[in-house]
């Protein structure tokens, strides 16, 4: 918060390795932007990009697997291919989007101007790009991570593997858990510390809600993992025991540690959706979310449940009849609150007035497909059941119907609905309805025979199979639906190369119902010239409707409303309103894009084409609003990290000193950087001749010009 | 539940924010929320480590086992030493608070030095340890301990590089009077390291193992 970093701002100018940049644009502008909305659009873009390269990957296995005997890949080369599919969807696709939404609608949806940290929150990106870049530069020596995501050890240690694959993933994975850990800290702070007046936590937007109850899991999850992680990385570069059974190790170790961390992560994947898909629902069918406290109250409970249901993973290890029977019974209880929701979702649909958008169809389907794949979660809970389709293709099917059925379709309802707030323009809906039509379809081909086929003991991971079997067909199908899939995506990114020449759109082409909706599109930098004063749950949608006497929403008459001085307390029969909001939204359940009055419309090309502009007026208007300085530390810091990991794996030991040397020196360089720059500039021309506090590397590259 | 106006004062965030409005902020800063859920984000990266150890405990098929290498009354001492460091991180903050920086430099350079006699101390038994046979690899027992202690060790590492980093801030007359909250932040890092030691030296060194 501004009042508090002014309490921060040290007594003199600070040393600094370099210049810091002021206002940079352009490229540059993109590497060194603590702007939360400019990071969640860096980390939506990237994840989309490793989307592709997952996806592709998920291509090439359903090639091998269409027919018997497959052989487009070696087996090798298969079981890269599908470690990296699932590290790939998981920790770089479905995570890093998640938390690109997170980003930019937080500070957004809750009337923040940033996030609490902002180039703790640049820090995040970089870590998160780069040390996916690490995990796959690991094709390019040809020893890609091939232990199946889960890594079970101790198939995973030297012994049985004793080239690079694992390195890679084992390194990867703890660079990228930073970047989580990083975003986690700085998102609860942000909803705990940061919300406009009137924001209490039982108005904030559902997707806030899962959104925070999420990072609590990541923070504690992410520490788990990178014990195992650790533990696997001292045996496999410096001979440690954890996981070597000759030694007496427990091979049961990894899998505990990884599930403890891996149950807690499928909520992490799915919470977030399950957010995108409760603020979708309301939108497109004018009804506020039905049951809104026992939404919140049940992704709490399933927050704390996830993490007493981890054993259900391990059903086929011989843990016990009791540690089997606790572990059925808590797995069996965790589908409660996720049927309550699903309920709740239904009840919101039920008499609503649907606007079959794509942003609808999208949640819609997320809907059922997730409560499938919740279904076929259920019969995990059932030991024997369980037992007998451990390692099939029927624990494939369920999974790809939460996390594909699930993540992927409310990520894409969230992509379509917020697609006008990050581009100020439509996506085309026809084209999303194909987009929709296409992948349903597709997905279910795809995944849908993988029941029949897990039923019928085809099990996971195998390279080929032969012929007879009765898998031939099902496989056939699904290999076929994986192309459909392919194809959706492809039409999804027509839309976009198509939208970039469509209408700009006003402020609030959906009628929403949230505060994101009350800035323009895109939001200025500072997201708020005003700090919004929030009264109600649903905050928009009051400010432009009243309950009429039969109890249907009257949309205010433009004159009955009059601006109230800010000053004074808003109550909740009379919010504050800005006549200009008036404009937008046509209120009667069709996009505004086409009938936007002229004014608005301006109002929209201005704040796009003309940003400097627009933002000098807002400075006349209401005062100089001072934003956080860009900084070049958060990605110096994030350089040094996969510099160190290549150095420790090729046990080239001064290559890592000098990753950490970049690292630690920047992360001083960090520390003695005030968050946002005192307004006179500093006068580089005097500087001091003290000496860093820390040796500092060789960074003078990174000098921009002219300083 | 209605915000007092000296709460609201205190926050300082919401020039708007009046009495009608709900409590939208903790009233704490965004550094201490943040240090404290690392810290929360830490037990479990601890708490990992610690049941590592534990599950291993007396499962290691080759020697040297815990009672052979173990000296209790030395490590009691270094022990004492890390949790003297505490107290002479409270008395740093308190003189930070009374805005007596010199004094506050003199308490911080204690605390630095006891964390290093600690540090000093581990490399010392790592040796010692060393020497009797005990290596990373030599068996569970020694992959555990040596990388849980030695986990800790960083930690106390870290901090000690927190501590003197301040102190030369502050020496250089470039730590506002203000600032008493990045001393605090530091203490709290530093008191969170100890007590994890103590959870450490009950459960490893204190607790005999089976063998």
């Amino acid at each position: 918060m501004a009042a508090t970093i002014a309490a921060f701002e040290p007594p003199a100018p600070p040393r600094r390795l370099f210049r810091r940049p002021v206002h940079p644009t352009g490229l540059w502008g993109w590497f060194t932007t603590v702007d939360h909305k400019r990071i969640g659009l860096l980390y939506t873009a990237t994840a989309f990009a490793f989307f592709i390269l997952g996806g592709i990957e998920a291509l090439i296995i359903r090639l091998q697997l269409g027919g018997p005997n497959g052989h487009v890949v070696s087996a090798d080369t298969y079981n890269q291919i599908f470690t990296m599919h699932g590290t790939t969807m998981i920790f770089l696709v479905v995570m890093p989007l998640s938390a690109g939404l997170a980003n930019y609608l937080v500070p957004l949806m809750i009337g923040a101007r940033d996030v609490a940290f902002p180039r703790l929150n640049a820090l995040g990106y970089w870590v998160f790009v780069i040390g996916g870049l690490f995990l796959y530069s690991s094709f390019l020596f040809g020893h890609a991570p091939n232990g199946g995501w889960f890594g079970y050890a101790p198939n995973t240690e030297k012994a049985f593997n004793p080239a690079h694959n694992i390195d890679y993933w084992v390194f990867g994975l703890q660079i990228v858990g930073i970047a989580s850990l990083t975003g986690a800290i700085n998102l609860i702070v942000t909803i705990i510390n940061m919300r406009a007046p009137g924001m209490s936590l039982m108005r904030m937007p559902i997707f806030v809600w899962m959104t925070f109850i999420a990072q609590f899991l990541l923070l504690f999850a992410i520490p788990v993992i990178t014990v195992a992680l650790f533990e696997l990385m001292f045996d496999r570069l410096f001979g440690a025991n954890f996981f070597n059974v000759q030694a007496g190790a427990d091979p049961l170790l990894w899998q505990h540690l990884f599930w403890i961390f891996g149950h807690p992560e499928v909520y992490i994947l799915i919470l977030p959706a399950m957010g995108i898909v409760s603020e979708v629902l309301p939108v497109f069918t004018r009804r506020p979310l039905f049951g809104y406290p026992v939404m919140v109250f049940s992704g709490i409970a399933i927050a704390f449940m996830g993490w007493g249901v981890w054993a259900h993973h391990m059903f086929a290890t011989g843990l016990g009849p009791v540690a089997k029977s606790a572990f059925a019974l808590s797995t069996m209880f965790i589908a409660v609150p996720t049927g309550v929701k699903i309920f709740n979702w239904m009840a919101t649909m039920a008499g609503g007035k649907i606007r079959l958008k794509a942003p609808f169809l999208f949640a819609a389907g997320f809907v059922t497909m997730f409560t499938i794949g919740g279904l076929s979660g259920v019969t995990h809970a059932i030991v024997p059941a369980d037992t007998q389709q451990t390692d099939t293709y029927y624990i494939v099917a369920h999974f790809h119907y939460v996390l594909f059925g699930g993540s992927i379709f409310g990520l894409f309802a969230g992509a379509h609905y917020w697609w006008p707030k990050w581009a100020g323009r439509m996506l085309s809906d026809t084209l999303g309805k194909l987009q929709f039509w296409l992948m349903f379809i597709g997905f279910n081909m795809t995944f849908g025979p993988f029941h029949i086929l897990g039923l019928q003991g085809m099990p996971r991971r195998i390279y080929r199979y032969p012929s007879g079997r009765g898998w031939d067909f099902w496989n056939l199908i699904s290999t076929i639906g994986a192309f459909i899939i392919a194809l959706s995506v492809l039409v999804f990114i027509i839309n976009i190369l198509k939208s970039r020449r469509g209408p700009l759109v006003g402020e609030d082409p959906w009628d929403a119902r949230t505060l994101e909706w009350t800035t323009p599109n895109p939001p200025p930098e500072y997201n708020f010239a005003e700090m919004p004063i929030v009264t109600s749950r649903d905050e928009l949608w009051h400010r432009k409707y009243i309950e009429g006497p039969d109890g249907r929403p009257v949309r205010r008459e433009p004159e009955r409303i009059e601006p109230v001085e800010p000053a004074e307390p808003a109550e909740p029969a009379e919010p504050r309103l800005e006549p200009a909001r008036l404009e937008v939204g046509d209120g009667n359940g069709s996009s505004a894009s086409t009938n936007l009055p002229p004014p608005a419309e301006e109002v929209a090309r201005e704040e796009h084409e003309g940003e400097s502009v627009a933002d000098a007026a807002h400075e006349d208007e209401h005062g100089h609003i001072h934003m956080p300085s860009p900084s070049y530390y958060p990605l110096l810091v994030a350089v040094g990290l996969p510099i160190i990991a290549y150095g420790l794996m090729y046990k080239t030991w001064f290559v890592a000193v000098i990753g950490a040397l970049i690292t630690v020196a920047s992360v001083y360089g960090w520390a003695l950087e005030p968050a946002t720059e005192p307004e006179e500039p500093i006068d580089m021309s005097a500087p001091e001749p003290e000496p860093e506090p820390e040796p500092e590397p060789d960074q003078p590259e990174l000098e921009p010009a002219g300083s | 539940m209605a915000v007092t106006e000296a709460q609201a004062a205190g926050t300082g965030q919401h020039p708007e924010q009046g009495l009608s409005h709900p409590v939208t902020s903790t009233g704490l800063s965004n550094e201490k929320i943040a240090m404290w859920a690392f810290l929360g984000s830490e037990c479990l990266l601890f708490g990992a480590l610690i049941s590592t150890y534990l599950l291993y405990r007396g499962r290691s098929v080759a020697g040297p086992f815990p009672h052979d290498v173990y000296d209790i009354p030395y490590t009691s001492v270094s022990s004492f030493v890390l949790l003297m460091s505490s107290l002479t991180m409270v008395l740093a903050l308190a003189a930070m608070q009374r805005r007596d920086q010199r004094r506050m430099r003199v308490w911080l350079v204690t605390t630095a030095l006891l964390g290093a006699t600690f540090i000093g101390g581990q490399v010392y038994e790592f040796t010692v340890f060393y020497r009797a046979g005990l290596s990373l690899h030599q068996n569970l027992f020694g992959s555990s301990f040596f990388v849980l202690t030695g986990f800790h060790g960083a930690h106390v590492t870290i901090g000690i590089l927190m501590l003197l980093s301040l102190f030369t801030i502050s020496a250089k007359g470039r730590l506002a009077d203000n600032r008493v909250e990045t001393v605090e932040l530091i203490g709290l890092y530093w008191h969170f390291v100890d007590v994890v030691w103590i959870v450490i030296f009950t459960m490893v060194y204190l607790i005999p193992g089976v063998k």
